[in-house]
C-alpha cells in the first residue's frame, strides 16, 4: 500500500455525484498525475485529502493514519503541503516572511506565542527561508511585497513556501495553469528537481505536456469515477481516454 | 551605514518614543496642551489605541465593543480602590487581570466569526455589557450616578499599613504622591512607553508575523499549519488587557466609574483613533489618539460668545450666518469636524496620518538624495 491511499471514496452535491467508488494508491517518492476533462471531480478528489472536503463514505490514509476528520492545519502539520489553482500568498507582506511565515509553523507547530525573540535574530529559519527563494530564483525579491510580483512568480513562491517545510507530501493544483510556454518550463524542471529530492507529489493537471513529462503514473479521472490508471506510456494510446477527453463531444 | 542605520532603528524609535513622552509637557506647550489634564488623556488613550491595534492593525479584526473591557478596568480600579487601597498598582494589576479574563469570553464567542459578524457580535456584547451596567449590575456598578468612592469604604490594606485619609474623600497615590497633576501624567507615561515597547516586541517578534499572516491570508495559514483561531484570540485578550489598562488608569486619575464609559460611542472612538493615525504602523494609533483627543478639547470648548467675537469683522447679517453655521461644528457638535477630519484623512490618506508622515519623508528623501541609486529602488518598506 502507498503512502496515500484512497479507497472507495463518494461524494455527492445535492443531487450530483462528484465522485463515485474512487481509489487511488500513491507511492512513496513518485509523481502520481490525476488528469480528466472539466468537472470529472479533480478538484473535489483533492480537497478530500487537505479536509476541506469530508467524502461521503470511504477512506482516505496518508501513511496509515486516516485524514477523514480532521482540520486542514492538522493535515498540514502532518506533512502534506498543498499549492492552489490560484496561488494563496500573503499578498501584504515581504517574500521573505512569506517563506519565514511557513518555516515557524514547521518548527514551532500549530500554535505558539513566541512574543519575545524578534524575527530578525532568528538566523536559522531566515537562512531556510532564504535559501528556498534563491532555489526557486525569487532570492533578488526578497524584499519586494509578495502581491507585486507576477503570477509565475507567485506560483514559485507559493511553491517555496510549501517545501521550506520539507513536507512528505505535495500536493499540486494545476501548477501550470495561465504560464507562458517558457514559465511553464521552468516549473516543469523545479518540479523534477522536487521530485528527486524524495518528495511524493499528487498533480492535478490540464496540460498533457506538464504531465507526461512529470509523471510516473497516471489516474484519468472522468464524470466522478477512476477509469484507467496506468504509467504515461500506455495513458497516450487508451482508447477510453480518448473517448474521455472526446466524449460527449459528436462531431 | 544604511544597515547599522536598520539595526539600531528600533532602539532609536524606542529612544524618540521616550524622549518624546518625557518631554510632552514641553513639547506640547506652545499648541496649548502643556497641560497634565489632557497629556493624562493623550497617555490613556494613546495605550487603549495601541492595544486596539494589535487586533485591528496587525490581526485585521475590527472590534467594536472595546469599550466594553475600559468600562471593566475603570470599575475594577473603583473596586480595588475601595476594597484594598488607593495605591494604584495593585487596583492596575486587577484591571488588567479583569479585563483579559473578559476579553477571553467575548473573544473566544466572537471569532467564532470573522468580519463583518464578528464587529456585530463584539459590539452586541459591549451594549450587552453597558446595559448591564446600567440596570441590572446596579449593586456592582451603581447604576446611573456611578461607581464612586466614599470614606466609609474598608480599605483594607491602606487601614493595616496604618494609613488613614481622615474626613476627606482619598484620591490615589503612589506610595505618596499624589495621582493627579503632573505626577499622575508621568505615571501614565511611564505606562506608555512600557506598552509600547511591548508593542514594538510583539510587532517584531515570531508571534507578530504570524498575526499579520492571519490577517493577510487565513486559507493560506490554515494550509501552512498554523491554527488561526488562537492567535485571533492571543491578540484579542492583549488588546483587551491594554483596553483594561487604560480604564484603570482613567479611574486612577479620576477615581470615579461611569456605565457610559463602556458605550459604542466610545468604542467607535478608539476605532478612529487608530484608523485616524495609520491603523497597523507603531506610532500611528499613538498620534491618532492624541490627534483626537486634542481636537475635542480644542472644539468643544468653542461657544457662541468666541464665535461672534471671532466673525467679528464681518458685517452682522453674515456674521450670524457664519456663527450659526460653524456653530454646528464646534461645541457639543463637535463630533461633526471628527467625521469631517475622519472623511478627509481616510479618503486622502488612507494609511491615516502616518503615510503623510512616510509621504512627506519621501519627498524629502527624493529631492536630497537624488544621486543615490540604492534610494530609488528601495522596496517600499511597512510603515513604522
Amino acid at each position: 500500500m502507498g503512502i496515500l491511499s484512497v479507497q472507495d471514496v463518494n461524494k455527492s452535491f445535492g443531487g450530483l455525484k462528484a465522485l463515485s467508488h474512487v481509489n487511488l494508491d500513491v507511492e512513496e517518492g513518485t509523481v502520481h498525475a490525476i488528469i480528466g476533462p472539466n468537472g470529472a471531480g479533480k478538484s473535489t478528489l483533492l480537497n478530500c485529502f487537505v479536509g476541506r472536503l469530508e467524502p461521503d463514505s470511504g477512506s482516505v490514509t496518508f501513511a496509515d493514519r486516516s485524514l477523514l476528520g480532521i482540520r486542514p492545519y492538522e493535515i498540514n502539520q502532518i506533512g502534506i503541503a498543498r499549492v492552489f489553482q490560484t496561488p494563496e500568498i500573503f499578498a501584504d507582506l515581504t517574500l521573505i516572511d512569506n517563506v519565514m511565515i511557513p518555516a515557524f509553523a514547521k518548527r514551532d507547530g500549530d500554535f505558539k506565542v513566541n512574543m519575545w525573540r524578534s524575527v530578525a535574530n532568528e538566523k536559522g529559519v531566515r537562512g531556510k527561508a532564504m535559501a528556498m527563494l534563491e532555489d526557486v530564483g525569487l532570492d533578488k525579491k526578497a524584499e519586494q511585497i509578495a502581491g507585486q510580483l507576477s503570477r509565475g512568480d507567485k506560483r514559485r513562491l507559493e511553491l517555496a513556501m510549501c517545501l521550506v517545510q520539507e513536507p512528505k507530501l505535495l500536493l499540486l493544483d494545476e501548477p501550470t495553469a495561465g504560464m507562458a510556454r517558457a514559465d511553464t518550463n521552468n516549473t516543469i524542471d523545479l518540479l523534477k528537481l522536487i521530485s528527486k529530492r524524495g518528495i511524493t507529489m499528487v498533480v492535478i493537471e490540464h496540460d498533457m505536456h506538464v504531465v507526461f513529462s512529470l509523471a510516473d503514473r497516471i489516474s484519468v479521472l472522468a464524470q466522478g469515477t477512476v477509469i484507467v490508471e496506468d504509467v504515461p506510456e500506455k495513458i497516450k494510446g487508451n482508447p477510453k481516454v480518448q473517448e474521455a477527453y472526446l466524449g460527449g463531444a459528436h462531431l | 551605514m544604511v544597515e547599522t542605520f536598520k539595526k539600531y532603528s528600533d532602539a532609536i524609535l524606542m529612544l524618540v518614543f521616550i524622549a518624546a513622552v518625557l518631554a510632552g509637557p514641553v513639547i506640547l506647550e506652545p499648541v496649548g496642551a502643556g497641560y497634565p489634564d489632557l497629556l493624562q488623556k493623550f497617555a490613556i488613550y494613546g495605550i487603549f489605541a495601541l492595544g486596539f491595534n494589535i487586533l485591528l492593525g496587525l490581526t485585521g479584526y475590527l472590534s467594536f465593543g472595546h469599550a466594553a473591557f475600559l468600562g471593566v478596568g475603570s470599575y475594577t480600579t473603583v473596586w480595588a480602590f475601595k476594597l484594598l487601597s488607593m495605591n494604584p498598582l495593585p487596583a492596575l494589576v486587577f484591571s488588567v487581570l479583569t479585563a483579559g479574563l473578559f476579553s477571553l469570553l467575548i473573544g473566544w464567542i466572537s471569532l467564532r466569526r470573522t468580519g463583518i459578524y464578528f464587529s456585530i457580535l463584539t459590539l452586541a456584547f459591549a451594549q450587552m455589557c453597558y446595559n448591564l451596567a446600567y440596570s441590572v449590575l446596579t449593586p456592582i456598578t451603581n447604576g446611573e450616578t456611578g461607581l464612586q468612592l466614599s470614606q466609609s469604604d474598608p480599605r483594607i490594606l491602606d487601614t493595616a499599613f496604618g494609613r488613614d485619609y481622615g474626613a476627606v474623600l482619598p484620591s490615589s497615590d503612589l506610595f505618596g504622591i499624589e495621582m493627579t497633576g503632573y505626577p499622575g501624567f508621568y505615571f501614565c507615561g511611564v505606562l506608555l512607553i512600557i506598552c509600547f515597547y511591548i508593542a514594538l516586541r510583539i510587532f517584531r517578534s515570531p508571534f507578530g508575523l504570524m498575526l499579520q499572516g492571519v490577517k493577510s491570508n487565513q486559507n493560506r495559514m490554515n494550509y501552512t499549519g498554523l491554527n488561526t483561531r488562537p492567535y485571533a484570540l492571543a491578540a484579542f485578550v492583549i488588546s483587551g488587557m491594554y483596553a483594561g489598562l487604560a480604564g484603570g488608569l482613567l479611574a486612577v486619575t479620576d477615581p470615579l466609574a461611569g456605565a457610559e464609559r463602556m458605550q459604542w460611542t466610545a468604542s467607535g472612538e478608539v476605532v478612529l483613533m487608530t484608523i485616524l493615525g495609520g491603523a497597523g504602523t507603531l506610532l500611528g494609533p499613538v498620534i491618532g489618539a492624541g490627534v483626537i483627543k486634542y481636537a475635542e478639547n480644542i472644539f468643544s470648548a468653542f461657544n457662541e460668545g468666541t464665535l461672534l467675537s471671532a466673525f467679528s469683522f464681518l458685517p452682522e447679517t453674515l456674521q450670524h450666518i457664519a456663527v450659526s453655521v460653524t456653530g454646528l461644528f464646534v461645541g457639543e457638535g463637535w463630533h461633526l469636524t471628527l467625521g469631517v477630519l475622519f472623511m478627509v484623512i481616510v479618503i486622502f490618506l488612507p494609511g491615516g496620518l502616518m503615510e503623510g508622515v512616510n509621504r512627506i519623508i519621501n519627498l524629502f528623501r527624493r529631492s536630497t538624495g537624488g544621486g543615490g541609486e540604492g534610494s530609488a529602488q528601495a522596496a517600499p518598506q511597512p510603515a513604522e
